[in-house]
């Protein structure tokens, strides 16, 4: 089947690729864009390890095609960090050992980021419940819910 | 050079610093299975059978070979014969012979230039089967008329069967355990309440996030490579090498970042067969990397259960007599956990007369593979439900009538040894302490308690440690990092050594690096390679004492190491200043060479663990769904090395007992396929299932490790299933002995009771 050239931002650079129509946003970035800080953990958007942003919007890159993101802003873990300055979330999870394996955590960082840009004060049911898309094995969640209140807190000046 | 580390207060073990690998987890840098690739690499796909049972007559793979790309297929005929016991086993999972034994059995793979050419090449390889009976329930397979898995397999030293299951047919039966100690039949005659049940659990999967991955090399002389998501790459490489008939030490494998493993990734699947296709692609790189259905069709699951257990109780809630049957199904394979699920079931308490008897069964289901704790928690669920309904009975605090049975330091255990120091009557008083056991409950509520047990495992350990230039060391183990080893072993070589946590780097290291290391399994990984790096720390302690004495010409005897430096011993050892361990350091090219510390061994000293949980639920009498409200886990850790790394494997446990009792199984249609084979269909806990969940680390130390640690990884998941069953309980009043407890299954207990 023949590629289709496709370009597109990503953490705030031009980046260009070709792409077969079946292969998904996910198997692009991390086939041909060398960005596997994204995971496949069930490639049908159960599992949420492969969360990025797409024009703002939390999404599945498992679940959007590669040839849809054209002309389309994309966000994933690899642009989280300010240079060498980590988000606040990405520091609370270390200081909280909210990570175990840490196959998740790509994705449950972008999806609590996302949320936190949503809400900077949610009580914890809601961070809960926004982050039921995201399947962790490792943890039982509790240090990932105490990580995104801690950063949340620490955000808004709280801490 | 005297060291005394037990009972001291300690600069760094029990602190909690950051992971050494946390920067690259949270930025997306971290190297997992499938984030690895090479030059000239090719994707390989494995074409995997549809039936549960079916002698495969034909493959025709000439359509796929045709495609431009298509580089090699093999199939079963390109693996060696005469392979026997557990190496035929592995092998004959890794790609089916004459017959495909269960959904998703690997039949052809097939290696190409690209994922998606691969997997168009799979589906042009065609497979012609004739469907053979299958069957898949444990108690099915052992009933008369229930097809033969593996003709000739079964176990004839099994007795006929009379009295228990007259009816059960052998030849399904691969193995037959029984032991036991004193007079059962007199234990059950002095008890004042005999109580006797069936349980059943459903095979649940390990559900780490990261599929299998790895990209294997081969050439025809047989010298490879690999890098592959592993629990333990040796495991990985003594298998690859009896599957593919070549020698271990011409196979280099390097672990990557694992994605979690719980037990699945001590074994091998596809990794063979990504060292097959490119020793016939001519020496390509292949990689393979699992779908989600691919790992729960055919990777490891769990064995599923059925048991039947019986105890004898006085009223005042001692324990006179127990026996337990335990049936197991680890796929159509030998090697069910059913000998562990024994020996833990009734560990917990002294009993005077116990009787253990378990069969090991096939069924048309994927090969079992370890999962946390392997066999205990199903043990756990008959053992501890029942416990509880005699409590009940008896009326008993259920707390209070473990205590009375808790083994002790010195007990003879149910399954033979002695116990030394443990913690289970610490856990126990633990538990009634906190204030979730004393939190009050509303309508449809109920409170669950339980006790759980798992073994600590030593196991081959080989572990070297450098000193640097600088006075830093760096530390080479061979048990992947699954949850924080590099911290807690980091702790423990800096504590050891007298310098700073940041000073020390802890390496995963390949296969040619070290002596051979068992897998980051059994709860050992900072027990064993903890224990061994700390006496490489030791060596190099004093061979760096030996330094400062040549250098102050004293006798290395008259030095110590103190707070990092070497320093006389006493006043009549000579006045000498400190000498730290960045001068000597320094100057160790000009003083004798590198400085190192090296140990290898099976680590003795090993010890166990047990936990107590209190769960509290909410069952919703309307739709009989389950909502957990409160979680606490009691768990004796020895002494916790890094206390957060150690609640998460509390939590992380629990949570995954909680799945196991609520939700999870393995659903197979009458077809004999799995139904259920996705995450949406295979749901696990996600974190609006799930309230916080305490926990109390207890610390009994180990005295057979020098910081006292016990494994702590397994335990955790052994007392959910029976504690969430003992709270439905206590909400509803009905009793559940089948697992998973779906709001169905407990919304036809209730209704069932209310028709009584």
């Amino acid at each position: 089947m023949s590629k289709i050239h496709v370009t597109t931002i990503i953490n705030g650079d031009m980046a260009e690729f070709l792409a077969d129509p079946r292969e998904t946003l996910l198997d692009c970035l991390r086939d041909h864009l060398g960005r596997t800080g994204s995971k496949e953990g069930c490639g049908t958007g159960d599992c949420g390890a492969c969360s990025v942003t797409l024009d703002g919007v939390l999404v599945c890159s498992c679940l959007v095609l590669g040839v849809e993101v054209e002309g389309h802003r994309i966000e994933t873990i690899e642009g989280m960090a300010n240079g060498s300055e980590l988000h606040p979330l990405q520091r609370k999870f270390i200081e909280h050992a909210a990570l175990q394996c840490g196959f998740c955590t790509p994705g449950i960082l972008v999806a609590a980021k996302a949320l936190l840009e949503r809400n900077p004060d949610p009580a914890e049911e809601e961070v809960r419940y926004w982050l039921a898309g995201n399947l962790c094995r490792c943890t039982g969640y509790t240090k990932i819910v105490d990580a995104v209140m801690d950063a949340a807190a620490e955000m808004r000046g709280a801490a | 050079m005297n060291m005394r580390v037990i009972d001291t207060k300690f600069r760094l073990v029990g602190t909690r610093p950051n992971r050494p690998d946390g920067l690259d987890k949270v930025t997306g840098r971290a190297r997992y299975g499938a984030d690895f690739s090479l030059p000239g690499m090719l994707w390989g796909a494995v074409v995997r059978s549809p039936h549960a049972h079916a002698r495969i007559l034909k493959i025709d793979a000439s359509e796929a070979l045709a495609l431009d790309g298509v580089k090699a297929v093999v199939t079963r005929a390109d693996f060696p014969t005469g392979l026997t016991g557990e190496d035929w086993n592995l092998q004959e999972n890794t790609m089916a012979g004459d017959v495909a034994l269960y959904d998703g059995h690997a039949v052809a793979a097939v290696a190409a230039a690209s994922a998606l050419l691969a997997q168009d090449a799979a589906r042009r390889i065609k497979v012609e089967y004739e469907v053979l009976p299958h069957v898949i329930d444990v108690d099915d397979a052992i009933k008369p008329g229930a097809p033969a898995i593996r003709p000739g397999s079964g176990d004839h030293s099994v007795p006929p069967q009379e009295g228990v299951h007259p009816d059960m047919v052998r030849h399904n039966v691969v193995r037959n355990i029984e032991f036991g100690h004193g007079d059962v039949e007199e234990g059950f005659a002095q008890a004042d309440l005999v109580m006797e049940r069936t349980y059943k659990t459903e095979a649940t999967h390990q559900g780490y996030i990261e599929p299998h991955a790895c990209v294997g090399q081969m050439g025809e002389d047989g010298k490879g490579e690999m890098w592959v998501c592993t629990q333990g790459q040796w495991f990985i490489r003594r298998m690859c090498a009896a599957v593919l008939g070549t020698d271990a030490a011409q196979l280099r494998v390097t672990p990557s970042e694992i994605g979690g493993g719980f037990g699945g990734k001590t074994t091998i699947f596809m990794e063979p067969l990504a060292l097959a296709l490119s020793r016939k692609a001519g020496g390509r790189p292949v990689k393979i990397v699992m779908s989600r259905s691919e790992v729960l069709r055919a990777t490891g699951p769990t064995a599923s259960a059925s048991m039947d257990v019986k105890i004898g109780m006085k009223k005042d809630g001692a324990m006179t007599a127990a026996r337990a049957e335990f049936r197991m199904q680890g796929g159509a394979f030998p090697g069910a956990p059913v000998d562990l699920a024994l020996y833990c079931a009734f560990a917990a308490y002294k009993i005077p007369a116990v009787e253990h008897v378990g069969y090991d069964v096939l069924a048309n289901r994927p090969k079992c593979a370890a999962y946390r704790a392997p066999g205990a928690p199903m043990g756990a669920f008959a053992v501890e439900s029942l416990i509880d309904d005699m409590c009940r009975e008896l009326g008993l605090d259920p707390i209070e009538a473990r205590l009375k049975n808790a083994v002790r330091e010195g007990d003879k255990s149910s399954y033979g040894p002695t116990f030394g120091k443990i913690g289970l009557v610490e856990t126990l008083e633990a538990v009634r302490k906190h204030p979730n056991y004393s939190a009050p409950l509303g309508p449809n509520q109920g409170r669950g308690v339980a006790t759980g047990y798992w073994f600590n495992h030593g196991g081959e350990t080989s572990v070297s440690l450098a000193i640097s230039e600088d006075g830093t060391a760096q530390v080479s183990i061979g048990t992947p990092d699954i949850g924080g080893t590099r911290s807690s072993i980091g702790l423990m070589v800096a504590e050891t050594l007298g310098i700073p946590y940041e000073n020390v780097r802890v390496n995963v290291v390949e296969t040619g690096a070290l002596g051979v290391n068992e897998p980051t399994h059994g709860s050992r990984a900072t027990f064993a390679s903890g224990k061994a790096a700390v006496i490489a720390a030791q060596q190099a302690i004093g061979e760096m004492c030996k330094r400062a004495a040549g250098e102050w010409g004293i006798d290395p005897e008259a030095v110590e190491w103190y707070d990092g430096a070497a320093r006389p011993a006493g006043s009549n050892a000579g006045k000498f200043p400190p000498m730290t361990i960045v001068e000597i350091a320094r100057k160790m090219g000009s003083t004798g060479g590198p400085i190192s510390g090296h140990h290898e061994s099976v680590p003795d000293g090993v010890g166990n663990s047990f936990g107590t949980h209190v769960v509290d639920v909410e069952v919703d009498p309307e739709t009989g769904r389950t909502t957990v409200l409160r979680y606490l886990v009691a768990q004796d850790a020895g002494r916790a090395i890094h206390p957060s790394y150690v609640e998460g494997q509390f939590q992380g446990g629990a949570a995954q007992g909680i799945g196991w009792a609520l939700n999870e199984e393995y659903v197979y249609g009458s077809d004999g396929r799995l139904q259920n084979s996705v995450f949406l269909d295979y749901r696990v806990p996600v974190a609006s299932d799930l309230p916080p969940i305490d926990t109390i680390i207890v610390e009994v130390p180990n005295p057979g490790h020098p910081y006292g640690v016990r494994g702590v990884g397994e335990t955790g998941i052994t007392p959910p299933l029976p504690a969430i069953a003992n709270a439905i309980a206590a909400a509803t009043g009905v009793r559940l002995r089948h697992l998973p407890m779906t709001p169905p299954k407990v919304l036809a207990a209730i209704k069932a009771r209310a028709d009584g």
